[in-house]
């Protein structure tokens, strides 16, 4: 549906502007706020910025998750910063959204009424201290391999703000990594807590770059466009392939009999995630959908007075200043 | 030295303060009324957990019994700890987290300030470092508490409630027992009630810019400090702060 949206929307456009549009992206140029650029091409990155902006915010709170039990001083000082900025990447991907005409409320409305998404991996629930050690590994991991390409994406203020937010990202699977180093040489609880957080989380880190768009009239557009840099199968085995060796330096077991590696392909092999699963957790139905999008909401109504108030106090202190100056 | 046992008393209740406030900030991630108050709420949370390190470092370090700041934290019972009682008040809504907020760093302000003079040298250091953290908390606290306070009538309303709730907390940052005399003779720390008058003339033009009316009352809830009698809230705090810790003695993390 959306892909045919997409392409016909591209034929209601002046055709020489739109041949001009493809020759600046072809020639590496950055599209910046002001210039003009096609309907559908404004579309689909307020929908591509917006979604991964909400999931910023929403990933906020499976790790808040365990701010307050964090074992260490410090553990929990490097969560809460963590996670801190996770709303820092949120705000400047809302900021970049509103380059492109549409306000941090209106997104955050269609966030809170479902009409738009974000990442499936954060309806999944972190049931133990080594699942803050997963996350960064595989979660900030698997975000990694989708961003770093989208530095060089053609949209100015959104190649921009990848290129903060992959220096913060990296610092971030440096930390979860250590975390598992720790857990995965500690006690045998803390092994079984290590495994286990692999096990559930490996899958859902699968899915994070979506099924596969190789036939997808969508994609190729958004790769024509540069707002995509390389197919949802090609990230995939990418992060199979980093992720493999580092869980054989844990001594820990990915849960799939069918990895191994490829000679012939050089990448390994692997089970694909179960798609009917993703499909079920992107439509609503996976384990912490509910809670998510009510602490989102609880959030955003509680917040309203308080939004309210100092809204109504910087309009009373703008209203002094004339008379002030009379 | 004589002072010791007084010395590490004095820097529990200089720890303990920052860990729990911190904490009870670290509580709000993710859910704050903005991405900006998110921000700014976990910054604040972070200084004070990062004083939290300093000053039971330094308790651990003068106790000399091999506890680290770590053990503090996580291995005491709620009548070994030693923050005033403002600092354990739950959250409660955006305007009572930032009145407790505003009317802990006023005084936290005062105190560091004052600290930076410690005839001690670390106390003074780290007096010296978080000092600066603290005037920008102030400054933030400040500001939120007259931007709600003088905002919409609701804002105002609500305001005013969490002023008067915790209200009668703010005595016992001026009560003065052994532990405090101990201080002040070795010119460690200021006397508590010395910092009392300049709060109060602190916070008196912050409420009157925030149109808001300071409670006339002499009463006020104490026990804290002195481990005496904390509030029912404390419990609940360390059963989730220290859960990982007392579940599996034997990690490490
Ligand atoms: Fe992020
Ligand atoms: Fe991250």
């Amino acid at each position: 549906m959306y892909a045919q949206m997409i392409e016909s929307e591209v034929e209601c456009e002046d055709p020489q502007k739109l041949k001009e549009f493809q020759n600046r992206i072809d020639a590496g140029d950055k599209i910046e706020p002001q210039d003009w650029m096609p309907n559908g091409y404004r579309k689909t990155l307020i929908r591509q910025i917006g979604q991964h902006a909400h999931s910023e915010i929403v990933g906020q709170l499976p790790e808040g998750n365990w701010i307050t039990r964090a074992p260490t001083l410090e553990r929990k000082a490097i969560l809460l910063a963590k996670v801190q900025d996770e709303a820092g990447h949120g705000l400047y991907l809302y900021c970049a959204a509103e380059t492109l005409g549409v306000s941090r409320d209106e997104l955050t409305e269609m966030l809170l009424d479902e009409r738009m998404k974000y990442s499936s991996i954060f309806n999944y629930p972190t049931l133990t201290w080594a699942d803050m050690g997963a996350i960064g590994w595989l979660v900030d991991g698997a975000a990694i391999m989708n961003q770093v390409p989208l530095q060089r994406t053609s949209y100015g203020p959104y190649a921009r703000a990848m290129i903060r937010i992959c220096k913060e990202e990296s610092f971030h699977q440096r930390q979860g990594f250590d975390i598992m180093i720790k857990m995965a040489k500690g006690s045998a609880e803390q092994k079984h807590m290590a495994q286990d957080a692999l096990n559930r989380f490996w899958y859902p880190a699968l899915m994070m770059f979506g099924p596969s768009d190789t036939d997808s009239v969508h994609s190729v557009q958004s790769m024509a466009w540069k707002i995509k840099m390389n197919t949802n199968d090609e990230l995939r085995q990418k992060f199979v392939d980093q992720t493999a060796p580092q869980a054989d330096l844990l001594g820990l077991t990915i849960p799939d009999a069918n990895l191994e590696w490829d000679e012939h392909k050089g990448g390994y092999n692997f089970t694909e995630p179960d798609w009917s699963e993703f499909y079920a957790v992107i439509n609503g139905n996976g384990p912490c959908n509910v809670e998510r999008l009510a602490a989102r909401k609880k959030a955003w109504e509680d917040g309203q007075w308080v939004r309210d108030g100092l809204l109504a106090n910087a309009e009373k202190h703008a209203a002094k200043i004339p008379v002030a100056a009379e | 030295m004589a002072q010791e046992p007084a010395y590490f008393e004095f820097l529990c209740r200089m720890g303990d303060n920052a860990l729990v406030l911190g904490h009870r900030l670290s509580e709000w991630c993710g859910h704050a009324p903005a991405l900006e108050e998110d921000i700014a709420l976990a910054n604040t949370g972070l200084d004070l957990i990062g004083e939290a390190q300093l000053w039971l470092g330094l308790a651990s370090d003068v106790e000399d019994r091999g506890r680290t700041a770590d053990d503090l934290a996580m291995g005491r019972d709620v009548w070994d700890f030693r923050n005033h009682l403002l600092t354990e008040q739950p959250n409660g809504d955006f305007g009572q987290t930032m009145m407790r907020q505003y009317l802990f760093d006023a005084w936290h302000v005062c105190l560091l300030d004052a600290l930076c003079d410690s005839s001690q040298a670390h106390t003074a250091e780290i007096a010296a470092k978080t000092v600066k953290e603290a005037r920008y908390h102030l400054t933030r606290s400040r500001s939120i508490v007259i931007g709600l306070g003088d905002g919409t009538s609701e804002s105002h309303r609500r305001m005013q409630t969490a002023l008067d709730r915790l209200f009668p907390y703010v005595g016992e940052f001026f009560e003065t027992d052994s532990i405090d005399r101990a201080m002040t003779a070795s010119r460690i720390a200021p006397d508590p009630n010395s910092l009392k008058d300049p709060y109060l003339e602190t916070i008196r033009s912050t409420f009157l810019d925030a149109t808001l009316c300071v409670p006339e009352q002499e009463f006020y809830l104490s026990g804290g400090k002195t481990g005496r009698q904390h509030s029912e809230h404390l419990g609940h705090l360390l059963t989730q702060m220290q859960w990982l810790q007392r579940a599996y003695p034997e990690a490490s993390w």
